[in-house]
């Protein structure tokens, strides 16, 4: 592998900086179509209750009121992962709960419209607690569910079931065991614009078109053509500018088909806009869990087994975060090694709304119980935290126990380099006196890098023109989200063909003229998108060599691409006059390539074993806070962050992901929680939910591992979600070694603190006494 | 109510309800995309705009109460020869845009914030950067590499 490259590891601007900077980018907020109207949604007044009648009389005949639907004027299928999900509902579930929908000429008369209508409900108990949920004689919670047939309870969702290694013998050679049960809260994804969706129905051809914000566009249009019973290819998906995923738009959510409804019924564009208290209450969450964690290891500290049982509440219906298992089952079976393992999940209905997909996808929450086990049984053994995971770290070459292949394995590395950067030898386990105490904590992750086979093709197609003037041209699958995609795209044909990037431009929007990629997520795009740009630009060499050979009078297949030119020792020619020549002379064809490209994992097995993914990210952190022990704040000071990315593409793209993820992470450990009581959301808004501000970061020290890994573009491995996924656990770590005791459920607020310094004290005073 | 006010350098006339927010005013009259409506409970800055030399949250701010003032949105950000304005370019420089969307709010909450220091003749430190952007929230970036743009801006 070519170790020199001339733009790849070199920072490069963002490619659409520019337009971003001066306000010029059209997000779906800023999206104005001719005789537009503004839809409005009337959701639940209770979370839980029947719906005896609708009355829309007065909301109809109030003037700018355009139409108004609910559930009998419509002709849908269910939506949602497991079709569980009506569109707009008869009876409400959840505090979410769509009844009725208004299009109107303004948004202040679709909002006075929705007030309007009157809806007379029969309030029901509900069930908010997924262990109530699962008794004997509690109600049925999803009228659609199949939990008796499939998982022997009304109420179970999903369930999952994993296990390798003979965990009986493990057990029987373990000198310590730690039983643990976590309990990971509900945050949410807060991305600074909040839901959107314009929609516009064409009757003379049937066509919709949905300007949609979301990361999955292919199987989003297959989604809302299953929904509203249309041909998917009638459906054009326009994705703008995007602000801010991380996951929340990998689901389908009703307010998007809704918006298709009332656009059909209209027959004018509709956009729905969501406030940000709609966006607090309506968006996914991360995934809640209560984890019971039992792990093992022997007299010299290497671990023996685990054994996890988790109970996940599912809301009131089915999302893509009751697959959080598929992540959670790779942490537990793969982080480390590791003999035996048993895994068992189940999702549970519950009259709370549901969880969705949120950067990371169940990872933070495994690595938190996980970390903080191995934590306890360093204590146990008497030995130093950094020793038990250096024992037992992951290698090259390893295959685990689910069938993970660790071709490159930066795992190593990353632990020692953050032991050593952060001095953790120095700064752990200290002896605190006075008021502030300070502490370390040590935590490691690992996570797909090269996409992650979950559908039947995880591939991306890119489509490649370069004209007549020498510009660039990429139509690729995949999406900018913000990550910064589309630049590192352009690097890699910088590097490729010697076009400069004023002459490149990046197209992806349009389900109409891009070609096919399952979407945003996994960490894959980098990797996925690149490789199949890489594919894309074989081809176009092919028919430039032989039109550059021929024109140069050489027979050579070692062009140099440079500079806008095709450079063989001393002949050069323009690389657009090798256009013109292919276009205006023979063979008469335009330099236009299409290339799929399928990423070599394999589909798991029945058991989930399998290769999963094309090559695999490592990472640890190190973090050093200071805890106020009057207050019971955590104040975090240092981050170290080691990442095996296998090759740094785009160092200040790589670098503003790291820190972005961090950032998330310390919110997940510290600041945020979504606080429900009976089934309502009581902080949807910025003052109650606290996200970190930029006074709150601490200093982050980043040490990127590269490991060359085949499998990529230049070697490289996703890299998105890694950066929050060690984080929570890491500071939990840090608190414990400062005050001396744990807290064993996030976030690790102020008052969880003092609680659990009395209660030490308290200990302390009997022992005394 | 008619209300007559400066923005981005033009001096201009409306009759607006004495309810209508500045943000809206801006957004669906004045159809100015660039300030984005991130809570409308004045916490994210996103809708920031200078008004009289002061970053406010135009989420905010009462239509009305413009009057008589001049005021500055992203797209009146801009030199004379059309390139971009220092903010802008160091934010690009730095690599502290991501999706975008706090963008504007956070170059505007900036230059009033710049100018003010060049004013005093003030090269703020670090923290008290991190300060200046404490009513700006972000969620892809972590702030470094937009607290790493304005400590530049402010040392030039």
């Amino acid at each position: 592998m070519k170790k020199e490259l001339k733009v790849i590891g070199k920072s490069a601007r963002k490619l659409d900086g520019k337009e971003r900077v001066s306000g010029k980018s059209i997000y779906g907020h800023d999206i104005q179509l001719p005789n537009m109207l503004y839809g409005s949604i009337l959701r639940t007044k209770h979370p839980h209750a029947e719906i005896i009648s609708i009355d829309t009389s007065k909301a109809v005949s109030l003037d700018g009121v355009e139409c108004i639907i609910t559930a009998d004027d419509i002709d849908v299928n269910n939506i949602s992962y497991k079709r569980d999900h009506p569109i707009l509902k008869k009876k409400a579930n959840c505090e979410r709960d769509e009844i009725a929908a208004v299009a109107a000429r303004t948004k202040e008369i679709a909002n006075k419209a929705i007030d309007l209508i009157e809806v007379e409900y029969k309030v029901l108990d509900g069930i908010y607690d997924p262990v109530e949920a699962l008794k004997e004689g509690a109600p049925r919670i999803n009228e659609f569910g199949k939990g008796e047939k499939q998982f022997g309870n009304k109420n179970i969702a999903d369930s999952f079931h994993y296990e390798h290694g003979d965990i009986e013998h493990q057990k029987s050679i373990s000198k310590v065991v730690i039983k643990k049960r976590y309990e990971l809260p509900r945050v949410t994804h807060a991305c600074m614009a909040t839901s959107n969706i314009t929609a516009e129905f064409n009757e003379m051809d049937g066509r919709l078109t949905l300007w949609s914000s979301t990361q999955v566009p292919f199987l989003y249009q297959r989604d809302i053509a299953h929904a509203l019973k249309m041909e998917p290819s009638n459906i054009r998906v326009i994705q703008p500018i995007i602000g801010g995923g991380f996951g929340s738009k990998l689901d389908m959510h009703p307010f998007e088909p809704i918006c298709a409804l009332l656009a059909k019924k209209s027959r004018k564009p509709v956009q729905i806009l969501f406030s940000r208290e709609e966006e607090f209450i309506l968006s996914p969450t991360r995934q809640p869990m209560i984890i019971d964690l039992t792990t093992g290891a022997d007299e010299n500290g290497k671990f023996t087994f685990r054994e996890v049982e988790i109970i996940k509440d599912n809301g009131a219906y089915t999302s893509w975060g009751a697959t959080t298992p598929f992540v959670m089952m790779q942490t537990y079976s793969s982080l480390y090694q590791i003999p035996a393992c048993k895994f068992d999940s189940k999702a549970v209905y519950t009259n709370n709304p549901f969880a969705g997909s949120f950067r990371g996808y169940g990872n933070p929450q495994a690595t938190f119980s996980l970390e903080n086990n191995i934590d306890l049984m360093a204590e146990a053994l008497g030995m130093e935290k950094a020793e038990i995971r250096l024992l037992n770290v992951n290698y090259k070459g390893e295959v685990t126990g689910q069938g993970l292949h660790y071709r490159t394995c930066g795992a190593k590395s990353a632990l020692d380099t953050v032991i050593d950067k952060s001095k953790y030898h120095k700064l752990n386990n200290k002896t605190n006196k006075g008021r502030y105490k300070r502490g370390i904590g040590l935590a490691s992750m690992l996570h797909v890098g090269g996409g992650a086979k979950i559908y039947r093709s995880d591939g991306c197609g890119t489509t490649l023109k370069l004209d007549d003037y020498g510009y660039l041209t990429i139509v690729t699958g995949s999406n900018e989200i913000g990550q910064g995609s589309e630049t590192v795209l352009a690097m890699i044909a910088m590097e490729e063909l010697g076009i400069s990037s004023e002459k490149i431009r990046v197209i992806n929007t349009d389900t109409d003229v891009k070609p096919w990629d399952v979407g945003v997520h996994a960490s894959r795009t980098s990797f996925v998108a690149g490789n199949s740009l890489l594919g894309a630009i074989g081809l176009l060499k092919e028919k430039l060599k032989s039109k550059a050979s021929e024109l140069l009078d050489v027979d050579t297949d070692d062009w140099v691409y440079e500079n806008g030119m095709m450079r063989f020792n001393e002949n050069e020619i323009n690389i657009d006059k090798v256009v013109r020549e292919i276009h205006f002379g023979s063979p008469h064809q335009l330099c236009t390539v299409n290339y799929f490209y399928e990423p070599p994992s394999r589909f798991q097995n029945k058991e989930f074993k399998g290769d999963v993914s094309g090559n695999y990210a490592f990472a640890s952190q190190a973090i050093e806070v200071e805890v106020d022990t009057v207050t019971g704040k955590v104040n975090v000071l240092n981050a170290h962050v080691s990442q095996d990315v296998g090759r740094v593409l785009n160092p200040i793209g790589l670098q503003g992901q790291m820190e972005g993820g961090l950032a998330t992470g310390i919110g997940y450990a510290l600041t945020e929680e979504m606080i429900y009581e009976d089934g309502v959301l009581k902080n949807p808004n910025f003052h109650g939910y606290k996200l970190l501000t930029s006074t709150d970061m601490p200093d982050v020290h980043f040490y990127p591992i590269e490991t060359f890994d085949e499998a990529g573009p230049y070697g490289s491995k996703g890299a998105g979600e890694a950066p929050l996924i060690p984080t929570a656990a890491a500071i939990a770590n840090a608190v414990s070694d400062a005050i001396g005791v744990r807290i064993y459920s996030l976030p690790v607020t102020a008052e969880k603190v003092l609680r659990a310094l009395s209660e030490k004290n308290k200990e302390k005073e009997v022992i005394v006494n | 109510m008619e209300i007559t006010f400066k923005i981005n350098g033009k001096t201009i006339t409306h009759n607006v309800k004495s309810s209508l927010l500045l943000i809206d005013l801006i957004r669906d009259i004045m159809k100015l995309k660039g300030t984005k409506p991130g809570c409308l409970e004045g916490e994210c800055g996103a809708c920031s705009v200078i008004i009289d030399g002061k970053a406010i949250n135009s989420c905010m701010y009462l239509a009305i109460n413009a009057h008589g003032k001049e005021i500055i949105t992203i797209e009146g950000l801009r030199n004379k020869d059309n390139t971009l304005d220092d903010v802008q370019e160091k934010m690009l420089e730095h690599g502290a845009v991501q999706c975008g969307f706090c963008t504007s709010g956070m170059v505007m909450t900036t230059k009033a914030y710049s100018d003010k220091c060049k004013s005093e003749g003030l090269v703020p430190d670090r923290e008290q950067v991190k300060k200046s952007l404490e009513g700006n929230l972000c969620r892809c970036t972590g702030y470094i590499k937009i607290i790493d743009a304005v400590v530049a801006v402010n040392k030039n």
